[in-house]
């Protein structure tokens, strides 16, 4: 593989998304252009920069990978990225930008007038962005030694640079028009290579895929990734994706970005069209790759084979090119996916944890926007430092535990906030608790000592189907059992979460103070 | 205040939609107050909007979620093929995708439907 294409490519964009971050600097000014964006983005820019901070390397490469390794039933992953986004559109999508709050931790304490809420969604949604960073950076760091040849260090902090960066410099403003282009860059970067492959293998005769075991590869419910009990870990994986979309913490910054409820409707409903189109392209990769490369090379992982089939299937400099393009957008999907998560984990780390204890330290000299610019440096460096000691358990397997996390916390908050009147504080906070940390146990113990045999490593490898019921149950029995604690604001609070904006009602507080 | 009579106006039933801040019907002071009537309404909204996302939901449970099982139970469909390409992978890597886009549609639509008509019967107040 041809080393001088590849890094031009990683070069090209990263100086992009630095120069774009750049030119966005000049239009942020104010703090609420800092955090969202002054809420003046279009539903279609605003969907695409959904896309593209969606799209991350599990999209990018490991689906691929894990089509490439374990066959069809890998196509739920794709599936379950793009459902969720479904029912986050019917159930949470109007109330969620309704609610006038800028984090999922604003929303908890709007709805349940509880400062305590409000903390426990604070330290979930950082842990959930961690958990869904470390993958990002490994990611990066993996493509980069597939392309360069670099120490695998060396990726994942060329990645925590260039976000920490545009990040701190721009907010979201800018980081919402990098998004945007974003999108566009991977849908490319994907689709292109794949049409060229495609015509290059219809013009070998479209031969056949190369399978070992065949009925396991070719056929569903073979297992999910080696894991035993195909029936339980597919109903669990889709459970966690289907659910676990709303509760991802860079998914929700964005929806506060719309200008209304409506909007923030339209704009879900163009962010499926958009993963649609590009979902279309990764199980591609699977599936040549079966056919071109029947075994890789021994110690590489299955996450680089997208990157690794150009090469194959089109020897010489057209195959070198289109690895490059591919490790571009690969480096475009790592760039954008942790900037939103940057975002959304800084502005937490910032609101809930430093404001005040920083002022007290400089003596009121530090401003929101300095600590702001800290607290990105302090989202980046934990996950990068976690990925150097975690051993790498595949890419989209580490993104689909950060989804059962959201899964079994903020669905059953987000879905019972915005539906169930009867939620009080100490049910949705009782929810959270167990949810969390019955999921953040599976979720260790199959990072850390697994992965385990028979049903235990289904069960805590894809924790999402027991941990979310789990977690809606105790919500709702703590809340039946405690009436006394249901918010004293409940009936205004559903008002405006539920009523369109074109009618003059008193919304109670519609922004919170900030 | 006004010493003249104000000048004739034609009354037409647009004039109606016309939401100015003294145009405060009852309806919309009854959401405000969270009286009786204004919980009616509310839980009217919210119930249609509910019923429609669980239409979605089932809809999606069944069709995608039966796919599993259909698997599990009917072996025979899990090497079908349509053409030369296997069915499963087809409705896995293709089909699904417009599907969900054509599902997300209909709710939106339907969606605002419901708003529109709601926010046409608390304006008539």
């Amino acid at each position: 593989m041809s080393t001088a294409y590849g890094i031009t490519a990683i070069a090209v964009i990263c100086t992009v998304t630095l120069v774009i971050g750049a030119f966005g600097l000049r239009l942020s000014r104010t703090t609420s252009d800092f955090y969202v964006a002054g809420r003046t983005v279009s539903p279609y820019r605003n969907a695409s920069a959904i896309g593209g901070e969606y799209l991350s390397a599990a999209s990018f490469l490991g689906i691929a990978g894990l089509v490439y390794t374990n066959g069809l039933d890998m196509l739920w992953f794709p599936v379950g990225y793009t459902v969720g986004y479904v029912v986050l559109l019917v159930l949470v999508a109007a109330p969620l930008r309704r609610s006038g709050a800028y984090t999922v931790a604003d929303f908890a304490e709007a709805r349940l007038e509880s400062t305590a809420v409000r903390r426990l969604a604070s330290v979930l949604v950082v842990g959930i962005g961690w958990l869904y960073l470390l993958p990002q950076l490994q990611g990066a760091g993996l493509a980069l030694r597939t392309v360069t040849g670099a120490p695998s260090w060396v990726g994942g902090l060329l990645v925590a640079l260039v976000v920490v960066a545009n990040v701190a410099a721009g907010g979201m403003r800018s980081i919402t028009l990098v998004q945007a282009v974003q999108y566009w860059v991977k849908l490319t970067a994907i689709a292109v290579p794949a049409f060229v492959l495609l015509w290059a293998w219809s013009g070998d005769g479209a031969p056949g895929p190369t399978i070992a075991s065949s009925s396991t590869w070719k056929e569903p419910l073979g297992g999910l990734a080696g894991q035993g009990h195909p029936v339980y870990a597919t109903y669990s994986l889709l459970l966690a994706l289907a659910l676990g979309t709303m509760g991802l913490p860079h998914v929700l910054v964005r929806f506060y970005t719309n200008p209304d409820g409506r909007a923030a409707r339209r704009t879900t409903l163009t962010v499926v069209a958009l993963l649609g189109a590009f979902y279309l392209f990764p199980p591609l990769y699977g599936v040549l790759g079966r056919v071109y490369l029947p075994s890789l090379p021994s110690g590489a992982a299955a996450d680089s084979l997208v990157l690794r089939l150009p090469g194959a299937v089109l020897p010489g400099g057209a195959g070198e090119l289109l690895s490059a393009v591919l490790a571009g957008g690969a480096f475009a999907a790592f760039l954008s996916t942790a900037s939103g998560l940057t975002i959304s984990v800084a502005g937490v780390i910032e609101q809930d944890l430093l404001r005040g204890r920083l002022s007290r330290v400089t003596g009121d000299d530090a401003t929101v926007v300095q600590g702001f610019r800290l607290a990105a440096l302090l989202a980046v460096v934990v996950p990068y430092a976690a990925s150097r000691l975690v051993e790498p358990v595949g890419l989209a397997t580490m993104v689909s535990l950060a989804f059962a996390v959201a899964a079994s916390t903020f669905c059953p908050l987000l879905v019972l906030g915005a539906w169930w009147r009867r939620l009080s504080t100490v049910g949705a906070a009782a929810g959270l608790l167990v949810g969390g940390t019955l999921a953040a146990v599976a979720v260790g113990l199959t990072i850390l000592a697994g992965p385990f045999d028979g049903w235990p490593g289904a069960l805590l490898g894809q924790p999402a189907a027991w941990t979310t019921p789990i977690a809606f149950g105790t919500a709702v029995l703590v809340s039946l059992a405690t009436p006394g604690r249901v918010p004293r604001h409940t009936a205004r609070t559903m008002v405006r979460l539920h009523t369109p904006e074109d009618l003059a009602l008193d919304r109670g507080q519609a922004e919170p103070a900030r | 205040m006004t010493e003249q009579p104000p000048p004739r106006v034609r009354v037409t039933s647009t004039r109606r939609q016309a939401a100015t801040p003294d145009d405060r019907h009852s309806l919309t002071r009854e959401l405000d107050e969270q009286s009786n009537l204004g919980e009616v309404y509310m839980s009217g909204l919210m119930a249609a909007q509910l019923r429609l996302a669980v239409v979605v939901l089932a809809f999606g449970a069944v069709g995608l979620g039966g796919l599993p099982l259909l698997f599990l139970l009917v072996p025979a469909t899990r090497s079908l093929e349509v053409g030369r390409l296997p069915l499963p992978w087809l409705v896995l890597a293709v089909v699904v995708y417009p599907v969900a886009l054509v599902v997300a549609r209909w709710y939106v639509r339907q969606s605002e439907r419901i708003e529109r008509a709601f926010s046409e019967v608390v304006r008539r107040g």
